[in-house]
């Protein structure tokens, strides 16, 4: 495992392009654009203000850099530097900003949620949106790109709008049956779309893109809800986590739960594996734990290292009490994410802030749990392979796969504290964001870090 | 006669209060009780006879002595003391040789009055020290019920307050619900005030969005605009169309040919599975028909037809199916005719493997019948035994390996070496002799420990069958004595009513007295007086009494007859109250007689 050396980043802004080619980030109002592979800078632009968001077009010639203080959203070309494009909501303000999928089409969401503007890049044609509504996740589009549903609010209910993305033309308009709808999510082969209520009340319901409702479930009542949803990539499988400490599953084709995921504070079961982080004094910990610096040598040797072990049944995990009589209490699972060919799902139960669940799927039963020593902050899957980066906003990376889990010191001077992650297409390299740096991490090749994964998986 | 009667009067005023103790029946005839009373006096008038004598005879009146004396031997069945008188007139003679004989028959009788009397004696202090025992038994067994009486009504107290509280949690439980219930429509009218408050707010928040929104957006804001360089091209490369309804039927032609493909993509995946399944059940089917096919001309004679005529008929199936390859057809008919005869087989199949269960069965329980019934100990030791062999075959083969490594580390000579096989052959023969004498042994000694058991079980029947004779025996006594102890302040003089009429001794002793006094009942024997008894029992005034004493009396004696051994029940103490007790007739716990 190799590192880069460490840029200067700001606002956590640093975004792989989708065709994995380029690096994006912001340092202040500058938008640095570096080769993948050479890590060489390619672009340097210059914004008006600081930058506060940036994404790439789905083509990756194009990245919008939004500042939301200013109402301002500026467009670079990556094939044309001299090219600019700036958008200005004047005083109506802007609270978001994205790209519609065809890369030509930025939609602006103006302050109170007025309305959605929908710039083209290659037409005058200005589109407005009216009462969208101002949720968690009020836009998503299908990931063909063809269709955008839009939640929208009028007359104290709650309405979905379909559009094709091509044209902007309204397909579908209907109302759902929900209090207070607070977010929907595409469902990956594009066919049916999942809408879920408010924490207030447990509702799910599953639309057809023809905007018939397929099926609603609700687990519960007069209790918190739904705290985040999941798809599986397959479409097989809709994770609901709530409140509760659950996650439930729900098939593609009935519509009802499979299967439940409770997430107990002890572990009892021998089969399970729980791996449990441990810090160790340099002298004892063993080289294959710890990764010196190949590039820089001159970086202070870590003060500790630490490493996984398998802790022996029955565990019982660090569980925090959570305040309840405050809004968004920390409890229930507020982090799913499934494994790129959905045979595994991780989850984070927030009350238990440090472990890591990761679920089989094939078999419907826990398969593993990592206890950290801090609070973990990020997961993601690698997109190749079932293979999930945690971070936990220390100085290292930790890697776990079905073979095994390593922990990685992240070079450097000073602490590299990982706030952030994400991966590289290609699952070879991730960049690593910290406060004010970013840091690129080259994961050998398949064979030798599975090899890697194997043999650590034997020590520990 | 006047010398008699005062004899007879000590005789009875020294023993009335003893005999008083002991009689049981009030309701005696008067004629049969004095006849017992004086029966009861005649031994210790045998005994005060010395005494007598002294006063008896005196120098004047020898001859009116020892007429008085013939008299008196005569009744009783002596020969007479005189010689026989040839004439009326005649002096008779004495004849010492008949008073030798009479006084040693009387001697004789005396001692065996006074044996007689020694076992009654000491029968009595047995029976007194019982009779101690078992009230001491009977006070301690009041004391116990007692204590279980009270502890009975502790015990429903605190069963009381349990019910009371249960009573009370219920209450509480109830009460929780309620709470829970009002908590609930609490919740839900707040959660409806909170909507309705909320759709107000939300309508308020709607107008002043909407006043921005005219505010805003009406104003021909100059800020509001792109300013871009160069439109770019589409990404596809196409111009924009303009939006049209054709564009419009277009999209939702799309729309629902994606939702077409993604159904029919669905279809092929549960068709792919429902063949694969579909392949799965022929495969099944086909191995049960090959597994089901051998056994049915055997078990056919057993089973009914029906279950042939249904395997043929699904071999047939099978066969047409098979050739048409109807698998591929998701056909009513053919799946029907799939699930029948799947069914129909997994029937056949169940019912075999339950015939087969039931044979297993069988086969155990006759190989449990063949042989006679082994005990489980047996069987342990079986196995321990067989254990111990294995270990001693296991030792032999070691240590034979052990001679043939030697031996092929040796590498003597022929002649040694056969010599020293020979050796071996001898010395294994030596051992096998041994081993076998030692296991004679050991047989000879399980059968002499088998027979040992059984007679041990033997005697301990019968130690048994006394010892319920004896508790039967000794449960009578106790009957009696409970009741003659309840009389015993009575006035009157009992008659005490069970001789052992098994005791020779005591009958001849009976008749022997008989001609002095009136017939009286007792001759024949305690049974018929026990029978009289209990028959009288019911029209007497103490009745109820009586039935009291008695019933206690066998709740005691059944209580303590299986606490206590025989030894128990043998007093070992003797009551000083008993001391002076002459007469009391009691069965010894040993005796044979049946109540």
């Amino acid at each position: 495992m190799n590192f880069s050396e460490v840029f200067k980043l700001s606002s956590l802004l640093c975004k792989f392009s989708p065709d994995g080619k380029y690096l994006a980030s912001c340092v202040q109002y500058r938008l640095v654009v570096r080769d993948v592979n050479t890590l060489q800078i390619l672009q340097l632009y210059t914004c008006l203000d600081q930058i506060q968001h940036i994404e790439w077009s789905a083509d990756s010639l194009f990245i919008l850099c939004a500042m939301y203080k200013r109402g301002l959203v500026q467009v670079w070309s990556l094939e044309q530097p001299e090219w600019h494009c700036k958008i200005d909501e004047g005083s109506a303000g802007l609270v978001a900003s994205c790209w519609s999928p065809d890369g030509r089409h930025i939609l602006n969401t103006t302050e109170f949620h007025l309305r959605i503007t929908v710039w083209s890049l290659c037409t005058k044609s200005v589109s407005y949106i009216k009462y969208p509504k101002a949720c968690l996740q009020g836009i998503t589009f299908t990931r063909d790109g063809r269709y955008m549903a839009l939640a929208e609010r009028r007359d104290c209910k709650d309405y979905v709008s379909i559009f094709v993305c091509s044209d902007w033309q309204l397909l579908r308009h209907f109302d759902t049956d929900t209090q207070d709808l607070t977010g929907i999510e595409w469902a990956p082969n594009g066919c049916v779309l999942a809408v879920w209520d408010s924490c207030l009340e447990y509702k799910i319901l599953l639309y057809s893109l023809d905007g018939r409702l397929l099926s609603a479930y609700s687990a519960y009542e007069w209790s918190l809800g739904i705290k985040c949803v999941a798809w599986s990539p397959s479409s097989q499988f809709l994770a609901v986590g709530s409140y509760d400490g659950k996650v439930r599953i729900l098939n593609h084709v009935t519509w009802k739960m499979i299967t439940e995921f409770g997430h107990p504070a002890t572990i009892n079961n021998p089969k399970i594996v729980v791996y449990k982080e441990a810090e160790k004094s340099p002298q004892l910990g063993l080289g294959c734990l710890s990764f010196p610096p190949p590039g820089a040598g001159a970086g202070p040797l870590p003060s500790s290292e630490s490493k996984y072990e398998i802790a022996s049944v029955p565990v019982s995990l660090q569980t925090l009490k959570p305040v309840t009589d405050r809004a968004n209490p920390k409890i229930g699972i507020g982090m799913l994410a499934f494994s790129p060919d959905s045979y595994f799902l991780a989850t984070r139960n927030d009350n238990i802030p440090n472990a890591v669940w990761v679920w089989d799927i094939q078999k419907l039963r826990l398969f593993a749990v990592l206890e950290q020593l801090s609070p973990v902050r990020t997961f993601q899957w690698d997109p190749q392979q079932p293979r999930l980066a945690i971070c936990t906003g220390g100085s290292r990376l930790y890697l776990w796969s079905p073979a095994g889990c390593m922990s990685v010191q992240v070079p450097g001077e000073g602490d590299f504290a990982v706030l952030s992650l994400c991966w590289h297409l290609s699952g070879d390299s991730m960049a690593l964001l910290s406060k004010d740096h970013v840091c690129l991490c080259f994961l050998e090749t398949e064979a030798s870090v599975s090899t890697a994964c194997r043999q650590l998986g034997g020590h520990t | 006669m006047g010398d008699w009667m005062t004899v007879t009067d000590r005789g009875l005023s020294s023993e009335s209060k003893t005999i008083s103790q002991y009689t049981s029946e009030i309701k005696m005839s008067p004629s049969s009780l004095y006849s017992q009373q004086v029966l009861c006096s005649s031994i210790p008038l045998s005994k005060n006879v010395h005494s007598f004598f002294s006063a008896f005879c005196t120098e004047d009146n020898i001859e009116q002595s020892i007429s008085y004396l013939d008299q008196e031997l005569t009744t009783f069945g002596f020969p007479s003391l005189y010689e026989e008188s040839k004439g009326k007139e005649t002096k008779r003679e004495l004849n010492i040789v008949a008073v030798l004989n009479c006084m040693n028959e009387l001697l004789v009788l005396q001692r065996k009055n006074l044996l007689a009397q020694e076992n009654v004696e000491t029968q009595n202090l047995k029976l007194g020290s019982d009779m101690d025992h078992l009230q001491s038994c009977y006070s301690k067994l009041k004391e116990q019920l007692e204590t279980s009486r009270r502890e009975m009504i502790g015990l429903q107290e605190r069963d009381r307050q349990l019910q009371c509280k249960n009573r009370n949690l219920h209450q509480l439980l109830k009460n929780e619900k309620d709470e829970v219930q009002k908590l609930q429509n609490i919740i839900a009218s707040r959660a409806t005030q909170y909507n309705h408050d909320m759709k107000r707010k939300e309508r308020e928040y709607n107008k002043l969005k909407e006043r921005l929104h005219q505010l805003v957006m009406n104003k021909k804001d100059k800020k509001i605009a792109m300013d871009i360089l160069n439109y770019v091209g589409r990404a596809d490369g196409k111009r924009g169309s303009w939006r049209t309804g054709k564009t419009e039927a277009r999209n939702e032609d799309e729309m629902y040919k994606i939702l077409l493909n993604d159904y029919e993509y669905r279809q092929k995946q549960i068709l792919m599975e429902n063949a694969e399944l579909k392949k799965v059940l022929q495969q099944m089917k086909k191995e049960m028909i090959s597994l089901l096919s051998p056994q049915k001309k055997k078990p056919r004679e057993r089973v009914d037809d029906s279950t042939g005529t249904v395997i043929s008929d699904v071999e047939e199936d099978a066969g047409e199916l098979s050739r048409e390859s109807m698998w591929d057809l998701s056909c009513e008919t053919v799946r029907e005719q799939l699930t029948n005869s799947i069914r129909k087989q997994w029937r056949i199949l169940k019912s075999h493997v339950e015939k087969l269960d039931n044979q297993v069965s069988k086969v155990h329980l006759e190989g449990f019948n063949d042989e006679d019934v082994i005990s489980r100990q047996d069987h342990e030791q079986e196995t321990e035994k067989l254990e111990l062999e294995i270990q001693q075959c296991k030792e032999m083969i070691k240590t034979q390996q052990q001679l043939l490594q030697q031996q092929l580390a040796t590498a003597c000579d022929d002649d040694t070496t056969s010599l020293l096989r020979d050796c071996y052959l001898l010395e294994e023969k030596e051992r096998l002799k041994e081993e076998w004498s030692l296991f004679k042994e050991q047989k000879k000694n399980f059968e002499r420990e088998r027979r040992s058991f059984t007679e041990a079980a033997i005697r301990l029947g019968l130690e048994r069958k006394a010892f319920e004779e004896e508790r039967a025996s000794w449960l009578k006594q106790q009957f009696l004595n409970m009741t003659t102890f309840d009389h015993q302040n009575s006035e009157n003089v009992k008659l005490f009513s069970a001789f052992s009429g098994s005791s020779d001794r005591d009958n001849l002793i009976v008749h022997s007295r008989q001609p002095q006094k009136k017939p009286h009942n007792v001759s024949n024997g305690s049974p018929v007086c026990m029978s009289k008894l209990t028959k009288s029992l019911p029209a007497s005034p103490s009745t109820s009494d009586f039935c009291q004493t008695r019933s206690c009396v066998s709740e005691h004696s059944s209580i303590n007859v299986l606490n206590m051994t025989p030894e128990e029940i043998k007093p070992n103490q003797v009551g000083g109250e008993c001391t002076n007790q002459k007469w009391s007739v009691a069965s010894r716990p040993g005796s044979q007689e049946v109540f």
